[in-house]
């Protein structure tokens, strides 16, 4: 009877998160994998197929695309971490109590803004006749004006800014949770601020390095606006391609078949990341 | 006698502010090599800043901190001989044992064969051999300790600075860890300074103990001096336990001075020669449960004719075998603690008996207040 | 007993007041942005107190992929442009055939309505009659760039980073013309259709070092313009209207070759629930009271005998700016899409975004 009622309220718990996932993830993802494996013959006819992801291997600039995608994003993750460690470390460990919250909050005011909104704030800055390049043309510095816009720097810039808290998020969250006393001890044992650094702080805020790197990671190469408003002309994003596939071509089941690509891809970079630091996926949650 | 060479830490006149408060106060003393030296005092009182003072991770505000003789106010915290058991210790989670040991060796860029030599000899010094590959959240409370201390002692300090490393062990440990420490302070021979507000840690385990209070050290000296001569009203308050009683002074008597409590009980205490008492000033007398003898009203006693005695009833007694006392409820209502040997036989003392409580003048002591 | 009576009674009134509400249907209108302004819904509501209106705003390609999404479900009223219902329609099966008794034709301007219908006619049944007419062509700032006036101007040297377009269908068309193709007759022969891409591919590759960036939407092609980072671009005549209204140099320039003209109409998706509000609706912006309110805010001319007179003075004086009768005369209405064609233009798209230009 007891047992009865234990194993039913553990039913009971476990089930808004069963459905979510059922739900919302896997119900939907066996939808894309159907679809991805349909080929259009001709039109309201279908075929069962690996055509879509053949397509994808023969033509050089999809790949080429995911690639870009790809590389950039490990770029932005790895320019959030070098800009977003002395940040978080600031905010949990040098910061006072009162002043820490205030800076908390301070790295979350630009969420409360749409993506949107924030990429057409770069734009007014960063455009040729926007504030950035009047100021310089204003003080001298250059005598006409830059267009700061429309290339690959700017979307890597903007995309930083983007994603950068979260990436601080989870190294204060880390970071908050290590004794001062350990880093004076990394001191008094000897060891100078750049051993302190490698040897100590590194090593224990690695699961919050980690986990920032993966959301940022999947954030970077699952972002849309960002690069599109942002980037110039020969500036692709894998995203664009699976939002050309699916609203300008029509073509659902290609469509289908790079998300499901897109997915496949990032799961192993993180996978590689994972590896190479030596963490796990459990560890690193666990941690938390 | 003693050559300045001897003095491992000399700390002369050092001070240090926060703002507007006055963390510490121009405190000096000099601690000969190897010895165990405690500062003891409550919690607030500046003994955790001198500490880190001597660490080096803070500056002091006024005044001179030196090792081996040399200056240090210019050494960053890494580059001092002083090395530190941390409150919690705070032994690295991501190493192992061997690592969290190793750690400093490499800091100072010792070559791998030494290191691995220097590593089992510490770990075999502190009987502790086969722990090297543990992970640390592998190791027993006292297991921790003593790693927290080998990783010290690896790097030779000239002084091993620790910051109430007991405070968290249950009480047992804690108990069988303060004859631990002291052993092992024999065995490296290193000078150890030892912070705490836990009275018996510092009675029990060091050579020299220094009371701070409010930033100052009131009294330094060995622990029997601290128990038994006592400079300041403060220090016979804080160590050890005493009855104390505030009086205004009515007569003195050639080397006995004669206070009148408020509640106007005649005691007398022995002058103190340092600072002589006069009449009209206020004091404290202070006499230790363990001088005080509680005979049951009326029954004989051997020793009579002591000078200060006090009439009461037991209020209650607190049993605790050896160290058992009876709580006596005085004339003006006070409570006053003195020792009993409670042999569970009908001649022991039991709540509602009245009694008289006296000790000898020799064992009081008072202090201008 | 009693009791239960009443409270019969009150559970009985509360079903009737249900009811009434029910009657009240809610149109669900698919469009694009500034197309349903709420003046016009507050008046068209209150005409129609038992209907309530509710706008999406989206393109061409976005409704067709929402309504794909549901089998033609979700809305009662969709304005796709003319050349997106034929194809759409054979290949989804989203609409539903118009029953034109309930619209007022005899309003509309009768070489838009007959052309739309011919278009849109599958199996003899009709899918749609147009609402609104505007066109696709080049905008110049006069001061900086008098001479603009074919699409391939765009890439002249003379204006090397000073142009702009959006890689989209419009300009493949509009560069084939140029080049002195006919791509809408290509659309017989998907072959040769696809030779003329890859021949407007190769120009539009060379010509993407001249260009500054391409434009994704109104409003960032309007701010290139504006201040002077750009002199000349492809546009939206509508969105080159806007602009004449704050800078008189900035003016729509029809091509050469033609404007690219599209007609946007009105269709029911094919699982509508309320086809009588949207007829309702279509009747009602067709009056010409309200069409002078719908055309303040889209600056396109509605498909109605004397469109262009009902435009508000502004606007008309910004199309007679642009317009002369030849250009209208010249004028090229975009053909049915059919289907594969937007496949092998999204590869080209494609290849001249993803080659590098520099």
């Amino acid at each position: 009877m007891q047992s009865d009622i234990k194993k039913l309220s553990l039913i009971l718990l476990f089930a808004p998160f069963a459905l979510w996932i059922t739900l919302l993830i896997i119900i939907p993802h066996m939808g894309m994998v159907v679809l991805s494996l349909r080929e259009k013959v001709a039109p309201r006819v279908y075929e069962f197929g690996f055509g879509n992801y053949i397509d994808f291997i023969n033509e050089p600039i999809y790949w080429n695309t995911l690639l870009r995608t790809g590389s950039m994003s490990i770029l932005v993750t790895f320019l959030a971490l070098i800009i977003g460690f002395p940040i978080a470390y600031y905010i949990a460990k040098i910061a006072g109590k009162r002043s820490r919250g205030a800076l908390f909050l301070l790295c979350l005011i630009p969420l409360w803004v749409s993506d949107l909104i924030r990429a057409f704030g770069w734009i007014l800055l960063l455009r040729e006749t926007g504030v950035v390049s009047s100021f310089l043309l204003w003080t001298g510095a250059v005598n006409q004006p830059i267009e700061f816009l429309y290339n690959d720097v700017t979307v890597v810039v903007g995309l930083v800014y983007t994603v950068i808290l979260f990436m601080i998020v989870p190294l204060v969250s880390t970071l908050d949770g290590m004794d001062d006393a350990m880093i004076e001890a990394g001191y008094n044992l000897g060891g100078n601020g750049l051993t302190v650094l490698r040897r100590i702080i590194v090593p224990y805020a690695m699961p919050g390095i980690v986990s920032g790197c993966i959301v940022v990671f999947m954030l970077t190469a699952g972002s849309y606006l960002t690069p599109i408003l942002l980037g110039g002309k020969n500036s692709s994003w894998f995203t664009e391609q699976i939002y050309d596939q699916f609203i300008t071509r029509f073509n659902w089941e290609s469509g289908a078949a790079f998300g499901f690509l897109l997915l496949a891809f990032t799961s192993i970079v993180v996978w590689l990341g994972l590896r190479l630091t030596g963490q796990t996926l459990a560890n690193t949650v666990a941690k938390q | 006698m003693e050559n300045q060479e001897a003095f491992d830490l000399e700390c002369t006149g050092v001070s240090k502010e926060f703002g507007t408060v006055q963390a510490v106060d121009d405190v000096s003393f000099n601690i000969p090599s190897g010895s165990f030296f405690s500062i003891l005092g409550p919690s607030g009182c500046g003994k955790t800043t001198l500490m880190r003072m001597i660490a080096g991770f803070e500056n002091p505000s006024a005044g001179d901190i030196r090792i081996k003789g040399k200056s240090v106010l210019n050494t960053p915290p890494n580059k001092r001989n002083v090395k530190m058991v941390f409150q919690h210790l705070a032994l690295f989670p991501m190493m192992n044992v061997y690592e969290n040991i190793a750690y400093g060796l490499k800091c100072i860029g010792t070559d791998k064969a030494t290191i691995e030599a220097k590593v089992r000899d510490v770990l075999d010094r502190i009987s502790l051999p086969d722990v090297a590959e543990r992970e640390i959240h592998q190791l027993s409370g006292g297991q921790k300790q003593r790693i927290a201390i080998a990783r010290c002692m690896v790097l030779d300090p000239d002084v091993l600075l620790l910051d109430e490393p007991l405070g968290a062990l249950d009480l047992k440990l804690r108990e069988a860890m303060k004859i631990e420490l002291k052993l092992l302070q024999h065995q490296f021979n290193t000078t150890f300074i030892y912070i705490t507000h836990d009275q018996s840690e510092a009675l029990v385990m060091s050579d020299h103990v220094a009371i701070m209070n409010e930033g100052r050290f009131e009294q330094i000296g060995r622990p029997e001096e601290l128990y038994h001569k006592p400079t300041t009203a403060f220090v016979a308050g804080f160590v050890g336990d005493s009855n104390r009683w505030s009086g205004k002074v009515v007569a003195l008597n050639g080397d006995r001075v004669q206070i009148t409590t408020d509640a106007g009980q005649a005691l007398w205490c022995p002058q103190r020669a340092a600072a002589p008492l006069s009449v009209g000033q206020s004091a404290d007398v202070f006499i230790r449960p363990e001088f005080i003898q509680a005979v049951r009203k009326g029954a004989q006693t051997g020793a009579a004719g002591q000078e200060n005695a006090i009439e009461g009833r037991v209020d209650s007694v607190l049993f605790n075998g050896a160290n058992s006392r009876v709580l006596v409820r005085g004339p003006s209502g006070e409570l006053i603690e003195a020792d009993v040997v409670v042999t569970g036989g009908t001649d022991d003392l039991r709540a509602g008996d009245d009694v008289r409580l006296d000790w000898p003048v020799a064992q009081s002591m008072c202090f201008a207040t | 007993m009693r009791r239960s009576m009443k409270i019969t009674g009150v559970i009985a009134a509360m079903m009737l007041t249900t009811a009434s509400y029910a009657q009240a249907e809610t149109l669900r209108i698919l469009t694009w942005g500034s197309y349903a302004p709420d003046e016009l819904i507050q008046k068209f509501e209150k005409e129609n107190p038992d209907i309530k209106v509710e706008v999406t705003y989206s393109n061409n390609e976005e409704m067709i992929a929402k309504l794909r999404a549901t089998g033609g479900a979700g809305f009662d009223l969709a304005q796709p442009s003319h050349d997106r219902i034929y194809a759409a329609q054979l290949e989804y099966d989203i609409y539903k055939p118009l029953d034109l008794s309930k619209i007022d034709t005899s309003v509309m301007e009768k070489s838009l309505l007959e052309g739309v219908k011919e278009n849109t006619t599958i199996d003899g049944e009709v899918y749609a009659v147009p609402h609104q007419w505007g066109t696709s062509g080049l905008m110049k700032n006069k001061a900086m760039a008098p001479d603009v006036k074919s699409w391939g101007d765009l890439c002249d040297p003379k204006y090397k980073g000073k142009t702009s377009m959006r890689l989209k269908r419009t300009i493949l068309l509009g560069t084939a013309f140029a080049m002195g193709e006919n791509p809408f007759e290509a659309y017989s022969d998907l072959d040769k259709y696809q030779q003329i891409l890859d021949k407007v591919a190769e120009k539009l590759i060379e010509c993407k070092s001249n260009i500054k960036a391409y434009w994704k939407g109104g409003d960032d092609l309007s701010a290139m313009m504006l201040s002077g980072e750009i002199v000349a671009s492809e546009t939206w005549d509508s969105t080159a209207y806007k602009l004449y209204d704050q800078n008189k140099d900035i003016v729509f320039v029809p091509p050469e070759t033609g404007a690219l003209a599209w007609i946007d109409t009105f269709a029911l998706p094919r699982k509508g629930k309320a086809d009588d509000a949207a007829y309702k609706w279509i009747n009602f912006v067709l009056k010409p009271e309200n069409v002078s309110i719908m055309s303040a805010s889209t600056g396109a001319i509605a498909a109605v005998k004397g469109g262009l007179d009902l435009l508000p003075a502004d606007k008309k004086a910004a199309v007679n700016a642009a317009f002369t009768a030849a250009d209208i005369d010249n004028l090229k209405f975009f053909a049915n899409i059919p289907p594969g064609v937007e496949d092998m233009e999204g590869k080209t798209l494609e290849k001249i975004k993803a080659a590098t230009g520099e």
